[in-house]
Formats: structure tokens, C-alpha cells, sequence
């Protein structure tokens, strides 16, 4: 019975067309308050005093400040840099300062406006360059997060004897992620029963860890469960541990349990988006068309705390010298902080132009390295477990998320393959740190390749077991798969199986000296746009888009086929619609008629093709998909303009404004 | 503008019904006075909201029977309690019909129809990912047409036929679009979803103008997941089968 290569239908599909499927706002739970954070206004600054104003009974609320922190009042991730609550200091213009939670949400609201803050301003710098230049300080001694250098040949002497040198600075804005649902969660915590949170989020050992040092809890008095998630791109990677862990000492206060769910103005302004960023390449080619050497200087803007930008850092440090092959390269990279709040991963992009060693027009190759940069798989050690069932049913035991890609269904496809039993016979636990194990968070195109095959052995134990006991003989039905479950279980009272991450042979990696191999395997793709510029609007319109890409084995053709479309929708918002404007440091357009993103309306048929090349140590053969499409729209696009209107544009979003400018220079 | 025309006719005829209720009451109380005239400015925010909104006639009728309760508790809580500060907990009664069903609710008047579906009914299908009219996700029918209930007030659709994404199926036998979602795959992440089926709904029954297709008819349902491509094979596949 295939499964692999067969568009099986998806696991949690009818739950969903059905308005079944429940997300954490259709939740209710008994005596439930409703939470509220209050901000600061400024980016930077010292806190003078809060007082609570207005004609609001405020003995009915429940208040929380840093003072209320159990454990350590920071949000453990790479660094301890970030705060839960600002004690003195604000270091941007969302900073959460107070919490409030009462059960009437209106009232809510209209006491978290008259919390008064007053607030000593102290100098903010909101650009690359003030940070670079060092105008303040205002994280760590130099405001770096983190810096990389990449060295290979000997970049210095290729210059003298290079036909060509080109030169460019291309520059990146930030994009929300804007998943549908916004950021949500419900806790219940109490000094005797410890913390349960139940939100939308894409890594459940995230918060689980975060929690640990927000209350000073030993490991199994802290639960966290996913519950179906409405979208992630990145943007619930890091920040549900902060809402998780409001939303908790709020409940740890009160004794009774809360929900935050914060509305769209909120979670545009306060959450994270992509890291903007400023590349400057200098290549030299020689005359017949070869690589001679690439000197590249890459710097993100991290937002005021360090979060996850080291890991975003060195993707695309690894990154920036694209799909080819040159001897000679110098690679500097920098994560720099602002007094915005802080940016988090999306689904990685990499805007590397190349239309000038190209010639193709609208054109882009490129590569995403599949699974966590460096020696990252290494030390998440990630564990999956398969359980048997005495009625002959397998589950997955992995903390893996299913947030729209397809999770559920393509490990349900890898599992009935490796076990040769049908689709259907195989359910997917949820997400639920006190009964799966840690799986690694579900991000950077790992959850296919890396998680996938950790399902795929954990199931193939649950044969060896039967196997082993005599139980199960080589060719094997699904009823004689069933038979062989019930003899164990009855013998034996459970079946299981683990498996934990081992690095494929030859894949090493030195932190130290930054150099070796970066991923187990990198998926591969060229991407071909067609656009029109309206010569009177100056909007560029994607008439027809190709993207042809080798993801090794293809699970499941038509989900494979959703997350190409899908990144590709996205990248065409980034390169096209998609404007962050910044006031000191906070987002001002944080709706949906001001930020725009891609409608049915603007994007065209994409046309999407696969190779298909099995890497030999991926589950069936299948490598990481979900990231790649979004390294390649915008070079693609942009390179189609360029083909159409002669201006070379070399930052984004490109809106109609900049399209005039750059034709107007060019023909005055 | 239509609605300004609108707007300054429902104004007289609220202060009509302002001087009347003054009248009955023989115009005897100043507190009650103080508060009309106070009551003005909001009154007149409110009733402004609600013609941009779409509301028509219905908002208008919803502000006078509110004007009607809400003098009628001020009188009340003007005998019980000394205090001058009004409680703003009015409601008035409605009947909500949601799949079939009927729902008799006291609702305060700025409840929005979804808000109304999702915490009153117990049909948490239809979604909120906005709460602007932007997103498209809180798509219901409303005899038959789509709207954002999100952007409608509950009690302007006092008796009239709601449909939810919990009403389109005939039991267990699902709707046609949903048959046609799940096997086009229009959907990932499932938050949009409710709202592009109902949308999807009422585009089957109103038709794409001449000279527009699928896409520009849903663009009104944002799907961030980018499943369009899946979403319009859908439709298309069933609006085909229709045609």
C-alpha cells in the first residue's frame, strides 16, 4: 500500500471546512479572566511611576508588574536578555510593563488606557547605520548581537585580475508574517498545580523552557499544549513564549485562568517580523563568464533584543554567497540592535540579485540549506516516539506542529509507508510537552527531513519489536500487523519506540572556525517571473510565475505543491506590497488596509514543478521545502523589472513611488 | 452621500422621540435633561457608525428602541441609586437565527454579529482575525448574501437567516465547496477557511460581474497561506458542476 508520492487527504481537512477545528479564541474555560498588557509609548527610557486613573473599579482587577515574578524575569531563548515585564528600563516602544486580567474584556480595555505611564525618555536609534556608528549604546559594549566571517582563497588578489568588478547594495525591509490568527494563549498556574498553557505556536519546547525560568519550576510541573494553530511563517517561533508566559503569571496571580488573545493592531505593532537588512556584494567575473571572487558585507537589524537574529544571522551569512561556485570569498555578517521591538524568524528569504552575472531576465536560482543551521541538529538532540495500539494503530509522538504545511499528514504518510500499513491506521499526537517528546521546534525547513526521518525509524522499532518477539513475520498484512500489536501489548502492557537525531555520516561542523557542513542536504530551485508595469500607476503585476525546485522525494504532491504557492504568494507581497512604516521605532500601519498583503486578486497561476532526486538520508528520500520558495520570488521579480523598465532596483518592497523615482533618474 | 441625507432625517426624528420622553416623563427632571443632552454626542457617533457601516433603517430602528430602554433604565436607576454615573450595560432583545436555529438574546447594541455568534450561540466556526472588515475570515450569509459580521451589529439582523460554516453542510453529507476545499487543497492553516467557504457560498448564488473572474470576486478573503491557487480550482470545479 503506497502512500509516499499519493495525494492522501489531509488529516485534520474536514475539521476545518466544517468550522470544527478549534483554535485557542473558541476556547472557554471556567471563571476565565481575559488578560491585557500594557506598554510603554517610548522606545527608550526609565520608568518614573505608574498610576492607575479613571473611573475604574480597580480592586476588581488583577495587576501584575516584574515585582510579581515568581522566577527570573527574563525570556529564556539563545540569550537572557529579554524581560517579561520592564522593572526600570524600556528598550522599545512595545515593551510590556504591566499586565492586567479582569473577566469583562471591555472593561479590560478600557482600563488598560488609564494605566498612566510616566516615562524619563532616554536617546533611541532606530537604523542600521546610527547602530553600526555607535550614536548610543544601547545593548551589550558595541550594540552587536552577533557577527560572523566567512573566509575561502584569497579574496584581495582577485580584483587586479578580474575583467569585471560588480558592485551592489541591496536592502531588505521587515514583513509581518500576518498569520490569520493572531497570537493566543490560556494558562493555568498555581504555586500546588504548576503551569498549563494551551496557545497557537510552532515550538511547544519553546515555551515549556521559557516557563521553566519564569517560575523556577521543576520540568513536569510545566505543560504546554498546541492547539491548532491558524498559520506561524516564522512569526510564533519565539514570541508565544512571551504571551505564554503573560498569560500565566497573570492566572498565577489571580488563581483563576486567563486568556490573552491579542487583537490585529497589537500583534502587528508588538510581535516579530522579518529582520530588515542592507547586503553590500562586490564580485569579480572574468570575461568568459566565471566566479572569481565575492566579497560581502551582510547586516540585519535585530529589533532591541537578541532573540533568535544570531540563528537568522548565520542562515544567511551561509547563504549569501548563493548557489555557486567561487574560489575565492569573504563573507562578514552582522546582527545589530535598534530600539524596535525585536525581530523574529520568517520563513527565511534571501534576496540575492543576479541578473548581472545572469543573463537571463526574471530569472533566479538559489538554495535553502534543510534543517537547523550548523551544528543546531546536533545539540537539539530531537527525540520522536511511534506508539502501537492493541487494536493495531500507530501514534506519533512528536512535538512537531501542524500549522497549516501538512505535519499531521505527511509523518501519517511516512509511518504507514516504513510499516507498509494503510493511511489511515496512523493518528498524530497533539502537540502536548507532558506526553510527546522533544521533537525540536518547527522551523527552518527541518520538520520533513529531520523530524520526518526520526518518525520513520521510531515506526520501523515498532516492527523490529514484533519482529524480534517472534510476533511478526517478513511479509506481513495489516490485520497480521494488528495481531502481533494485541499479543505484545497483552504480554508486555505498552508498545513504543524512540528515536533520537544521530548526524548523517560526513556531515560535520566546526562553530569555532565557522566552516563545514552547514546542513545535512539543501533543496535547490529556479524560479521564473513575468510581470507588467502600468506605466502610468508604476504597479508592477505578476502576470506568470515558474518555480521549478529538486526537494528530493515529494511526500505528498499536492500539500508539496501549497507551500511553493504559498511562499511564493508571500515573497511576491515582500517584493511588491508589503511596507513596514516605522515612526520611532513602532510600525504605524498595523492594519490590514495599510499593510497590504497579496489578495487572490494579485497573484497569478503559479506553475509549479518538481525534480524529484531522494537524498539518501531523508524519509523516503525527502528533503526541507517549506522556506525555499521565499529565497526566490523577490530576485526573480525584481530582475523582471529590471527586464521590462531598465531600472535596477535593489531594495524592497518595491512600491510604485520608488519604481518612479528610479525610471525618472535614469531617463533625467 | 447618501447617508448623510439618511443621518440628518434619523437626527429629527430622534430628538422628536427625545421631546416626547421628555414630555411623558412632564418634563419634570432636570438630571434626565443633563443626561439627553449628554448623551447627544455619542448618540449621534454611534448612529453616524452605523449608516457608514450599511446599517440603514434597521440601525436607525435599533437606536430608538435602545433610546427607548436606555430611558426607561436611566429613570430606574436614577430612583434606586444616587450615584450620577450610568451604568452602560443596556441591552435590548433580539432574535438571532443561526442555521435553523433561533436565539432570543438581550444584547447591549454595539455587539457585533459575530461576536454575538461566536459567544452567544456557541458557533466559534466563523472567525475573527481583524475585527475591521480587512480579513474576510468572519464571512457569514445573511439571507442568502455575504457579509463580514464582523462589521454588522447583531441587532440589525434581528430575524434574519444567518448561515455559518456549522449550517452549510446537510448533516453529515458535506457541501459541495467543502468536498471541493479539501480536494484542491484550498486551505492550510484552516483560519481563513470558514470565511472563503461562506464567501464562496455567496459569490455561487450572486455570480462574478461580466469581465471578472473567481479571483477578483474572493478578494475580499485574505489567505495568508497563499492557498488561492487551490481556493479558485475549488470554486471554479463547482461553479462548472452549477453551471
Amino acid at each position: 500500500m503506497q502512500t509516499i508520492g499519493r495525494p492522501v487527504p489531509r488529516k485534520e481537512g474536514r475539521d476545518k471546512v466544517t468550522g470544527q477545528a478549534r483554535y485557542v479564541d473558541d476556547l472557554i474555560f471556567p471563571e476565565m479572566l481575559y488578560g491585557a498588557t500594557v506598554r510603554s509609548a517610548v522606545a527608550r527610557g526609565r520608568i518614573k511611576k505608574i498610576s492607575f486613573e479613571g473611573n475604574i473599579p480597580w480592586d476588581e482587577f488583577t495587576i501584575v508588574t516584574a515585582k510579581d515574578i515568581p522566577g527570573e524575569n527574563c525570556v529564556a531563548l539563545i540569550l537572557l536578555d529579554q524581560p517579561y515585564l520592564a522593572d526600570e528600563f524600556i528598550n522599545h516602544p512595545e515593551e510590556p510593563i504591566l499586565l492586567l486580567a479582569h473577566p469583562d474584556k471591555h472593561l479590560l480595555e478600557e482600563a488598560r488606557r488609564n494605566v498612566q505611564l510616566e516615562i524619563e525618555p532616554l536617546p533611541a536609534i532606530f537604523t542600521l547605520e546610527d547602530s553600526l556608528n555607535r550614536k548610543e549604546i544601547i545593548w551589550g559594549e558595541d550594540n552587536l548581537f552577533k557577527s560572523y566571517k566567512v573566509e575561502k582563497g584569497n579574496v584581495d588578489e582577485v580584483w587586479q585580475s578580474a575583467d569585471f568588478i560588480i558592485e551592489g547594495e541591496y536592502e531588505t525591509g521587515a514583513q509581518e508574517q500576518l498569520y490569520i490568527e493572531n497570537n493566543g494563549v490560556i494558562a493555568i498556574a498555581s504555586p500546588e498545580d504548576g503551569v498549563t498553557v494551551w496557545g497557537s505556536m510552532q515550538c511547544p519546547y519553546y515555551v515549556h523552557k521559557a516557563l521553566l525560568k519564569l517560575f523556577g519550576l521543576p520540568e513536569d510541573k510545566i505543560r504546554v499544549v498546541q492547539v491548532e494553530t491558524g498559520g506561524g511563517f516564522g512569526g510564533k517561533e519565539e514570541y508565544p513564549s512571551m504571551i505564554a508566559g503573560h498569560a500565566a503569571l497573570l492566572s498565577w496571580k489571580s488563581g483563576r485562568p486567563v486568556k490573552i488573545v491579542y487583537d490585529r493592531a497589537e500583534d502587528m505593532a508588538s510581535t516579530t517580523k522579518r529582520h530588515p537588512s542592507w547586503t553590500k556584494h562586490r564580485t569579480a567575473v572574468s570575461r568568459d563568464g566565471k566566479l572569481l571572487g565575492m566579497e560581502i558585507d551582510f547586516v540585519i537589524d535585530g529589533g532591541a533584543y537578541a532573540t533568535l537574529s544570531a540563528v537568522v544571522l548565520s542562515r544567511g551569512t551561509i547563504h549569501a554567497a548563493g548557489p555557486y561556485s567561487c574560489p575565492n570569498v569573504r563573507i562578514k555578517s552582522r546582527a545589530v540592535a535598534t530600539n524596535a521591538p525585536p525581530h523574529g524568524e520568517e520563513r527565511f528569504a534571501e534576496s540575492n540579485k543576479t541578473s548581472r552575472q545572469k543573463k537571463g531576465m526574471g530569472f533566479a536560482s538559489f538554495m535553502h540549506g534543510a534543517g537547523f543551521t550548523g551544528s543546531g541538529e546536533k545539540y537539539l538532540e530531537s527525540v520522536v516516539g511511534a506508539e502501537a495500539t492493541a487494536d493495531g494503530r500507530v501514534r506519533i509522538l512528536a512535538a512537531s506542529t501542524e500549522i497549516g504545511q501538512g505535519t499531521n499528514t505527511i509523518f501519517a504518510q511516512i509511518a504507514a509507508e516504513a510499516l507498509r500499513l494503510d493511511y489511515d491506521s496512523i493518528e498524530v499526537a497533539k502537540p502536548d510537552t507532558g506526553a510527546v517528546p522533544n521533537s525540536g521546534p518547527t522551523v527552518a525547513s527541518r520538520t520533513c527531513m529531520i523530524v520526518g526521518k526520526l518518525v520513520e525509524s521510531a515506526v520501523l522499532g515498532l516492527k523490529q519489536t514484533l519482529s524480534g518477539s517472534g510476533l511478526l513475520k517478513e511479509n506481513y498484512t495489516q490485520e497480521d500487523f494488528r495481531q502481533a500489536c494485541r499479543s505484545y501489548i497483552e504480554q508486555h502492557g505498552a508498545l513504543k519506540s524512540y528515536s533520537k537525531y544521530k548526524a548523517p555520516p560526513g556531515i560535520n561542523w566546526d562553530d569555532e572556525k565557522y566552516e563545514g557542513d552547514a546542513y545535512g542536504a539543501y533543496a535547490w530551485a529556479v524560479y521564473v517571473a513575468e510581470v507588467t508595469i502600468d506605466t502610468v500607476t508604476y504597479e508592477a503585476r505578476v502576470d506568470d510565475f515558474v518555480a521549478v525546485q529538486e526537494v528530493g522525494k515529494v511526500i505528498h504532491p499536492i500539500l508539496a505543491a501549497g507551500q511553493i504557492e504559498g511562499g511564493v504568494a508571500q515573497a511576491i507581497g515582500y517584493t511588491l506590497f508589503e511596507n513596514v512604516v516605522w515612526k520611532d521605532g513602532r510600525m504605524i500601519n498595523n492594519q490590514m488596509t495599510n499593510y497590504i498583503i497579496p489578495t487572490a486578486a494579485d497573484i497569478p497561476p503559479i506553475r509549479v514543478f518538481f525534480e524529484e532526486n531522494p537524498y539518501a538520508y531523508g524519509p523516503a528520500g525527502a528533503k526541507g521545502i517549506g522556506e525555499l520558495p521565499m529565497d526566490g520570488a523577490a530576485p526573480a521579480i525584481l530582475n523582471a523589472i529590471e527586464n521590462a523598465t531598465g531600472a535596477s532596483i535593489n531594495h524592497i518592497p518595491l512600491m510604485p513611488e520608488s519604481l518612479i523615482e528610479a525610471l525618472g533618474g535614469e531617463s533625467g | 452621500m447618501g447617508w448623510e441625507t439618511e443621518y440628518e432625517g434619523f437626527l429629527a426624528m430622534l430628538d422628536e422621540a427625545d421631546s416626547e420622553l421628555l414630555a411623558t416623563e412632564g418634563a419634570g427632571s432636570e438630571e434626565i435633561k443633563a443626561f439627553l443632552s449628554e448623551d447627544g454626542e455619542a448618540r449621534r457617533r454611534f448612529l453616524k457608525q452605523a449608516l457608514i457601516a450599511g446599517g440603514g433603517v434597521a440601525a436607525a430602528n435599533l437606536l430608538l428602541s435602545y433610546r427607548l430602554n436606555l430611558f426607561a433604565q436611566t429613570v430606574e436607576s436614577m430612583a434606586s441609586r444616587s450615584s450620577s454615573t450610568v451604568e452602560s450595560a443596556v441591552t435590548i432583545p433580539i432574535t438571532l437565527r443561526v442555521n435553523g436555529k433561533t436565539h432570543a438574546l438581550n444584547l447591549e447594541p454595539q455587539v457585533t454579529l459575530l461576536d454575538a455568534i461566536r459567544e452567544r450561540t456557541g458557533l466559534t466556526g466563523s472567525k475573527k482575525g481583524c475585527d475591521r472588515g480587512q480579513c474576510g475570515a468572519c464571512t457569514v450569509l445573511a439571507d442568502g448574501h455575504r457579509i463580514n459580521s464582523c462589521l454588522a451589529l447583531a441587532a440589525a439582523y434581528d430575524g434574519v437567516e444567518i448561515t455559518t460554516i456549522e449550517g452549510l453542510a446537510n448533516g453529515d453529507q458535506l457541501h459541495p465547496l467543502q468536498e471541493a476545499f479539501i480536494k484542491h487543497d484550498g486551505f492550510q492553516c484552516g483560519y481563513c477557511t470558514p470565511g472563503q467557504i461562506m464567501s464562496a457560498a455567496g459569490l455561487l448564488k450572486e455570480g462574478c460581474p461580466t469581465g471578472m473572474g473567481v479571483r477578483e470576486c474572493m478578494s475580499g478573503n485574505i489567505c495568508r497561506c497563499g492557498a488561492y491557487n487551490g481556493i479558485v480550482a475549488a470554486i471554479e470545479e463547482v461553479r462548472g458542476r452549477q453551471a
